[in-house]
């Protein structure tokens, strides 16, 4: 059973209570499940579905449009090496060939122990700081193969869990907004009045 | 084309602050506000190519083809013509140099995936894209590297294919699928050169219309397993024709190759089906090329088996069993059957009935309604689309009905109308519903007559036009129930009009020509009670199986056994027909001409694509060589005879004298004087000591006679269960899966436990005609309502 667990559920429907559709939802909902089990599974988008309601195929089709989802298992900490032009020259090539040798994966793979995922990355958007590599989205600059044993060994010492949650957390403080703080938006199809800047350029 | 004629103009001065005028390569077209460019140009001899455009969905301007010229303040600016309204004034150019060049761009871009593998392509010969390649296509493609491969084709459900490599990506499918069927199992996945169009995973796009996006599909991405690789578009005859699956009468043509059935498309009659099909209808063609129809006659040898024999001999035999039956008595001979039939079928044996002075005949099989329905003030499927309010009263139509579903939800989807769904169970429209009135079986009168004091129900009915769509909702209450319902209904909406849904095709054409008791004959169900008396001494089925079709199961069983001598007509050899002692056999649809009318009284044309199988013939010549070896000359003697001697004789056929409209949209057959419903006290049964009121229906996929013999559709009909509300499931004791022990007054099966919020608690669903048991052997049509009880097997 990977749908929502009864916590994520409570959270999941404070979510929904946000927005004036609810499958306007389906994004950070997605995210929620990412969190729980470090992918998104099929069963949580089905519960996904039903809980915004819409269909499977309709979850389905968002989610992949995103990069960020993942629908396979993944390591604990999905390492992407960025290998576009400016990495490429700064030598991501032999940085990728000595994680593949570090870590005893081909990229795209998983380490036997559930640990690490090792990726290709197109542009991080750091070129100044080639060449670049993220680990869980979190950025290391200027990685040497030195540098990138090191991450290694203190990723799996723990030394670094404060600062890298497992993969699909993306912030662990989560929001909060209470139902009467809401911007209280209405559904187009459900409103009655004009929004507030629509009157205000009446005015002019 | 529709250009503005200025003398017209002038003459009538009557001014639609609609209208608009525009200019579309220099010929001024009549528009109306908030139509596209597309749509206008499509009433002038100029075509705009479009992938995507489909004029039954909503636009969203995905492929890019239908790029033109709209002459702006600052000059001529490229618009895609299926996103940009028309303007007062507007000056649309669709064929310069710069739209011809904007045209083929796109063109070369669509096709620079396309696997152009047309030769071994369905689409191929009738595909939107070959065509518009040639006419609006650049001829060469500058891309040389490699096009992208995919798995080909994948099944996405039992019957339609993908082959992602042929898709261009048009959201037709995926738009239809959500916004027409409101079934959205196919989405687009994925992004960029990746995006597909797919299923959830393991998650089939198992629609009811799922056919309709093969038809709408621009290229050959979709193909449909009944369809694959049987015939190339060159090689088709087409004839455009009525399809008599159920009462809704969609448009269709009739395609066939070397004088078999390959395919049914729908064709959009703005009266009926606007272009869509449900799958039951469009791929049940299988079933007219089964292996198993009947060829010949066959006439029960000495040791009781059927056996072929000639037609002189059916016929001579049986016209000695009609007479023997007549010198007991004329009220001793039956006729069962007609719906499945023409018009002129129907007329022909009501006919014949007349003149052997047999009164006891009817084509409804005690699941039907009284022909009065069709008295009361009579409303058109397209009275839906402007109606204020639409009443079911009826039968889930998404299982029964399924193109006039689609209309309903159209109308609830676009909010013309609200749906208000009186039914003891939440149909397939129950999620467009403006207001859900759930009775208990036996207490729907009360139910509705309670709704007077509704005020917001009485202000939405009093604020415009009202259609009701009456039928059997559950078949374990009586037909006077509906009857009594509809009167509450009326009496709440005075000015409402009435469409009755009765469900076989053309069970309101063979009421109108006769096939109805009359001067006191008796109806299926008294028949089958006399038959089982011994009373009836020669039943005639005309293509009705009453022991797969009647509710009450045990009822057709003494029936049939009871009855001396039966002669049936059919297509293939059914439970029923098994029993005859002759069977005749029928010329199927597509086998033969005639005219049909649909549930709202619409008489348009069926007509013949291939040759009938063996000997078959249809239904009305049968009838006329009966006549002749009784010694009664029916009249007519051809086709065109008996249409015209119907079309003369029985005056609601008489608007069928228009060919031209019977061959396309159809005529409304003439309306007797509208008569009005009294409303009656109808005493709700109470309960006995059984804990459970039966809900009975049917669901579209079942095992009558058409579906299970066509291999694409026959797997698809489900196990039958008993199906209760999930909060009785811990009162019955026994899991959901389990088998459990239904018991009537009438009789105990064993059925698998099912549970669905759709149902009422203290009601029980059972779909009737699936595989295994069936609950047509808990009913018993005599009783207003039947209670069950359900238990744990020990």
């Amino acid at each position: 059973m990977s749908r929502l667990n009864d916590v994520n559920i409570k959270t999941a429907l404070e979510i929904i209570a946000r927005y004036p559709r609810p499958k306007s939802a389906l994004i950070p909902l997605l995210h929620l499940a990412q969190e729980q089990n470090g992918y998104v599974t099929n069963e949580a988008m089905v519960h996904l579905g039903e809980l915004v309601g819409v269909t499977s195929a309709e979850v389905y089709g968002t989610a992949t449009f995103y990069e960020m989802f993942r629908f396979e298992p993944v390591g604990k900490y999905l390492v992407n090496i960025c290998g576009t032009m400016s990495c490429a020259l700064m030598g991501a090539g032999d940085l990728m060939h000595h994680a593949e040798q570090k870590l005893g994966v081909k990229a795209g793979g998983t380490t036997a122990d559930g640990m690490f995922t090792l990726a290709h990355a197109e542009c991080q958007a750091a070129c100044t700081e080639a060449p670049t590599l993220q680990v869980n989205y979190r950025f290391r600059y200027k990685v040497t193969n030195g540098d990138f044993d090191t991450l290694i060994d203190d990723l799996k010492s723990g030394k670094l869990a404060d600062e890298i949650p497992a993969h699909g957390v993306v912030a662990r403080i989560r929001q909060r907004i209470p139902a009467d703080r809401g911007v209280g938006a209405v559904a187009p199809g459900l409103a009655t009045e004009n929004p507030a800047w629509m009157d205000g350029k009446a005015a002019l | 084309m529709t250009t503005v004629d200025s003398n017209t103009a002038a003459s009538e001065p009557v001014v639609d602050p609609n209208a608009v005028s525009v200019t579309i390569n220099g010929k001024v077209v009549a528009a109306r506000k908030g139509e596209m460019i597309i749509a206008a140009a499509d009433r002038t001899d100029d075509f705009i190519p479009r992938f995507c455009y489909h004029p039954r969905m909503e636009p969203v301007g995905m492929c890019r083809q239908c790029l033109v010229e709209v002459v702006g303040p600052r000059g001529p600016m490229m618009v895609v013509s299926c996103m940009t309204p028309v303007a007062e004034g507007q000056v649309v150019n669709t064929e310069t140099e710069g739209v011809k060049k904007a045209q083929e761009g796109v063109l070369e871009l669509l096709l620079a995936n396309h696997p152009l593998d047309c030769p071994v392509c369905d689409k191929g010969g009738e595909c939107p894209l070959q065509d518009q390649a040639f006419s609006h296509g650049p001829g060469e493609s500058r891309f040389v590297e490699e096009k992208r491969h995919y798995e080909k084709p994948i099944a996405i459900s039992d019957n339609v294919y993908l082959d992602r490599e042929r898709c261009i990506l048009c959201d037709r499918c995926t738009r239809f699928a959500d916004e027409v069927a409101g079934d959205a199992l196919i989405s687009f996945t994925s992004r960029g050169n990746n995006t597909q169009v797919m299923t959830f995973p393991d998650e089939p796009f198992s629609s009811y219309f799922s056919g309709n996006t093969v038809q709408i599909c621009p290229v050959g991405a979709l193909t449909a397993k009944p369809y694959r690789f049987k015939a190339r578009p060159w090689d088709i005859e087409h004839v455009e024709s009525t399809c008599t699956t159920c009462s809704v009468g969609c448009r269709t043509v009739v395609q066939s190759s070397r004088d078999e059935l390959v395919r049914y498309q729908g064709v959009d009659s703005q009266p009926v089906n606007w272009g869509w099909l449900c799958d039951k209808g469009r791929f049940n063609f299988e079933s007219i090329n089964s292996k198993d129809r009947l060829t010949t006659p066959l006439i029960k040898d000495g040791s009781g088996n059927l056996s072929a024999t000639s037609w002189s001999v059916a016929i001579d035999s049986a016209a000695r069993m009609l007479r023997t039956a007549l010198t007991v008595s004329p009220q001793s001979v039956a006729i069962i059957g007609g719906a499945h039939g023409t018009n002129e079928d129907a007329f022909a044996w009501a006919h014949l009935a007349d003149a052997l002075g047999v009164d006891s005949r009817d084509s409804q099989l005690a699941d039907g309604l009284p022909p009065q329905v069709f008295s009361l003030p009579q409303a058109t499927i397209a009275d839906i689309d402007s109606a204020k309010t639409i009443i079911l009263l009826a039968p889930d139509l998404k299982e029964e009905l399924p193109v006039l579903y689609l209309r309903v939800r159209h109308a609830a989807e676009k909010r013309t109308g609200r749906v208000v769904e009186v039914s003891p169970r939440a149909t397939g429209l129950a999620g467009k519903a403006w207001k859900k009135v759930h009775v208990e079986p036996g207490k729907t009168a009360a139910t509705l007559r309670a709704l007077a004091t509704d005020a917001a129900f009485t202000a939405q009915v009093a604020s415009g036009s009202v259609v009701v769509i009456v039928g059997r909702m559950n078949l374990a209450e009586s037909e006077e129930s509906v009857v009594h319902a509809l009167a509450e209904v009326l009496h709440l909406a005075p000015h409402a009009t009435v469409l009755p849904v009765l469900r076989r095709g053309n069970v309101r054409g063979s009421i109108t020509a006769g096939l109805t008791p009359r001067n006191g004959g008796k109806s299926t169900a008294e028949i089958l009670e006399a038959a089982a008396a011994g009373k009836i001494e020669c039943l005639v089925l005309l293509g009705a199986d009453p022991l797969s079709d009647v509710p009450d199961a045990d009822l057709a069983r003494r029936g049939l056994s009871g009855a001396r001598n039966i002669i049936a007509i059919d297509t293939f050899i059914t439970q029923s027909s098994a029993l005859a002692d002759i069977v005749l056999p029928a010329a199927a649809y597509g086998e033969k001409v005639g005219t049909t009318t649909n549930l709202e009284g619409r008489i348009s044309n069926v007509a013949q694509s291939i040759t009938p199988v063996g000997t078959a013939r249809p239904d009305w010549m049968i009838a006329v060589e009966l006549g002749t070896a009784t010694s009664h000359d029916l009249g007519f003697a051809s086709y065109n005879e008996v249409h015209a001697a119907m079309i003369s004789m029985v005056s609601e056929f008489a608007p069928a004298i228009d060919t031209h409209a019977v061959e396309h949209d159809g005529v409304i057959v003439a309306h007797p004087t509208p008569i009005t419903l009294t409303r009656a006290d109808s005493a709700s049964s109470e309960r006995n000591s059984y804990d459970y009121r039966a809900v009975v229906s049917r669901k579209l996929y079942d095992n009558a006679i058409g579906t299970a013999k066509s291999p694409s559709l026959a797997t698809l009909a489900t196990a039958a269960a008993v199906i209760v509300n999930p909060l009785d499931v811990p009162r019955i004791g026994a899991q959901v899966g389990e088998s459990v022990r239904v018991t009537s007054e009438r009789a105990t099966l064993v059925l698998s436990l099912q549970e669905s919020a759709d149902v009422l608690r203290g009601t029980a669903w059972l779909p009737i005609n699936l595989n295994g048991s069936d609950a047509r052997e808990l009913l018993d049509v005599t009783k207003d309502v039947i209670d069950l009880k359900i238990e744990m097997m020990s």
